[in-house]
């Protein structure tokens, strides 16, 4: 089974690294990470805080719209253009097929990160001419921004199985929208003083999926230092939600006929 | 032994937007395809033939009924480790070439490395495809797609080949070196199972033929049997025959049909042709050709599409001489 998936894996992330639009988008993301430079240098004092913020924002901005635009067409591609026909009469099952598609854009994703964060990090030593041991806690920003990334995947996957992939990308971006402000909702809900709406945002803010509690940018911009509790439980929550959603998506695809 | 074992299924799909409404696709389908055999799914276009291969590869679900291939079910996955499958139109990734195509679906097939590449070079050479193996294929031609999508339906040695019009796309270079590939995979023992509507492929290569006409199983039967049944006339063929020699024929014939210096007769009674070629050859004929006039396939076909579902001559008397042979 590993290997089955691996194998898929690995062409997916094949597929991926072989799309120009990829390229395009790294190479605009380096060289907003390089206008950052710009940006800090005529922000007298907050110079770093500047780079850093741009500089994270970028690498967050840029693997969101790869992780939607690639992700909502992983499944839908393989169905519309019957390359799912060859790879389903394989023994290979459908939910290592789901599973590996998934993986595969995560690599994708985990590699152009690290191509981006290295671009942050020759902007910071061009700005700093130096780097210390306190700017490696950018990294956990990143980290989170991975997990981020994992999430929206599986987002993108979970629709891109059950819908077109202009739907897919309006969905997932929603949802990401959305789950940006779940804090804001909830406590909306608890000012109205109706129980009702109460009920409906705390649902929702436990439903839907949290990706505020994974914005530290502007933190670690500003020089804090995140909890060790919110790396451990972001971590959890990422990975108990991508289950959840590959789940969704293997029982959708278990079912789905290709005709 | 059986390859493949089919017990009334049935396939409908959904069709309307907003008033959404079964169609049947296939309906109560019984077939038995005997291991080792050619078996051809013959049918026009939506006859049904591809729903019936989709349903036994478990890429749509049946409707009612059961289905056996190589003795599993249709959802034990691992019975796919010993077929292969041509989907119609194929389509395959753009951004692979041909070789790490191959490449992949012999790493599904969980083949070790070394397996895999002597395999890969050995399907891109029979195939003719050795000189662009390191070509993505989005630049091949529709031919070169057709024989890519053969090669990786054989990349496991299957015992058993699904072949969803397998000549389609292909040049007549490539249709005769397909129908070899099939006729040595029987060879080897293979069993292969192929639709067509190309009728002259299915009269060079089956052992067996389905029909299918609108999701329904119009026959079945050996194509020997179908083929030898029919025997209709004797067709002579003369060369410069006086016309009183066509008159006094006209007692044996239902027609002459004159092209150049040629007759073509056609004696409806076999018992009469012995007396009739006596008459040509007293009056001084030369007789060109004698034939007898024998059902095509495309006359069986026609027939069955015409007359819609029914047991055939043909499967009733492939029916009996199984029966012999059991007893």
């Amino acid at each position: 089974m590993t290997g089955r998936v691996a194998s898929i894996a690995l062409n997916t992330f094949k597929e991926s690294v072989r799309e120009r639009v990829l390229y395009n988008l790294v190479v605009f993301a380096l060289l907003l990470i390089g206008a950052a430079i710009l940006f800090s240098s005529i922000s007298v004092g907050i110079e770093q805080i500047i780079l850093v913020n741009l500089g994270l924002s970028s690498i967050s901005g840029f693997g969101l719209l790869m992780a939607i635009f690639i992700g909502i067409g992983l499944v839908w591609k393989e169905i519309e253009r019957r390359t799912i026909f060859s790879i389903l009469s394989k023994p290979v099952r459908r939910g290592e097929f789901v599973l590996g598609k998934y993986l595969g854009l995560l690599l994708t994703l985990v590699i152009n990160t690290g191509i981006m964060t290295l671009g942050f990090y020759a902007a910071l030593l061009y700005q700093k001419r130096t780097l210390e041991v306190a700017d490696l806690v950018a990294l956990e920003a990143v980290y989170f921004i991975l997990l981020q990334l994992a999430m929206v995947v599986g987002l993108a996957l979970l629709f891109s199985c059950i819908s077109t992939p202009v739907l897919s990308a309006v969905f997932t971006f929603s949802l990401y929208v959305v789950g940006n402000f779940l804090e804001d909702i909830r406590w909306f809900g608890q000012e109205t003083g109706s129980s009702l709406v109460e009920s409906l945002t705390t649902g929702i803010y436990y439903l839907l999926p949290n990706f505020g509690n994974f914005n530290v940018i502007s933190q670690i911009a500003h020089g804090e230092r995140i909890p060790g509790y919110l790396l451990i439980s972001n971590s959890l929550y990422a990975l108990l939600y991508v289950s959840i959603l590959l789940s969704a998506a293997i029982l959708i695809f278990e079912e789905r006929e290709f005709k | 032994m059986l390859a493949i074992e089919t017990v009334d299924l049935t396939k409908d799909y959904t069709v309307g937007f907003f008033r959404k409404r079964p169609r049947r696709a296939l309906e109560g389908l019984n077939l038995r395809v005997d291991a080792g055999e050619i078996f051809g799914l013959l049918g026009p276009n939506g006859a049904g033939k591809s729903t019936t291969l989709k349903l036994l590869l478990r890429l749509i679900f049946p409707t009612s009924g059961t289905a056996r291939v190589l003795g599993r079910e249709l959802d034990d996955v691992s019975m796919h480790a010993r077929v292969g499958y041509l989907p119609e139109n194929p389509y395959f990734y753009d951004h692979l070439t041909a070789r790490e195509f191959l490449n992949y679906v012999g790493e599904l097939f969980g083949l070790p490395s070394a397996e895999r590449r002597r395999r890969v070079d050995q399907l891109l050479d029979r195939l003719g495809l050795a000189d662009s193996s390191n070509v993505a294929l989005r630049k091949f031609s529709k031919g070169m797609i057709q024989r890519v999508g053969i090669a990786q339906a054989l990349m496991n040695d299957p015992e058993l080949i699904f072949l969803d019009e397998p000549m389609s796309g292909l040049d007549p270079l490539g249709r005769r070196e397909a129908r070899d590939l099939i006729l040595e995979l029987k060879a080897a023992g293979k069993t292969v199972f192929f639709s067509t509507h190309i009728l002259s492929d299915a009269e060079v290569l089956c052992d067996r033929v389905a029909i299918l006409n609108r999701g329904r199983l119009q026959g079945c039967g050996e194509l020997r049997e179908i083929l030898s049944l029919g025997v209709s006339a004797t067709e002579v063929v003369l060369e410069n025959p006086a016309p009183e020699l066509l008159n006094e024929l006209q007692s044996y014939s239902r027609s002459a049909i004159r092209t150049g210096n040629r007759v073509r007769i056609e004696i409806a009674e076999e018992a009469e042709v012995p007396s009739a070629l006596g008459m040509i050859l007293r009056r001084g004929a030369r007789v060109v050709s004698v034939n007898p006039v024998k059902m095509s396939l495309e006359d069986y076909f026609m027939a069955q599409i015409d007359n819609g579902p029914g047991k055939l001559p043909a499967e009733d008397k492939v029916e009996a001489l199984r029966e012999e042979e059991r007893k």
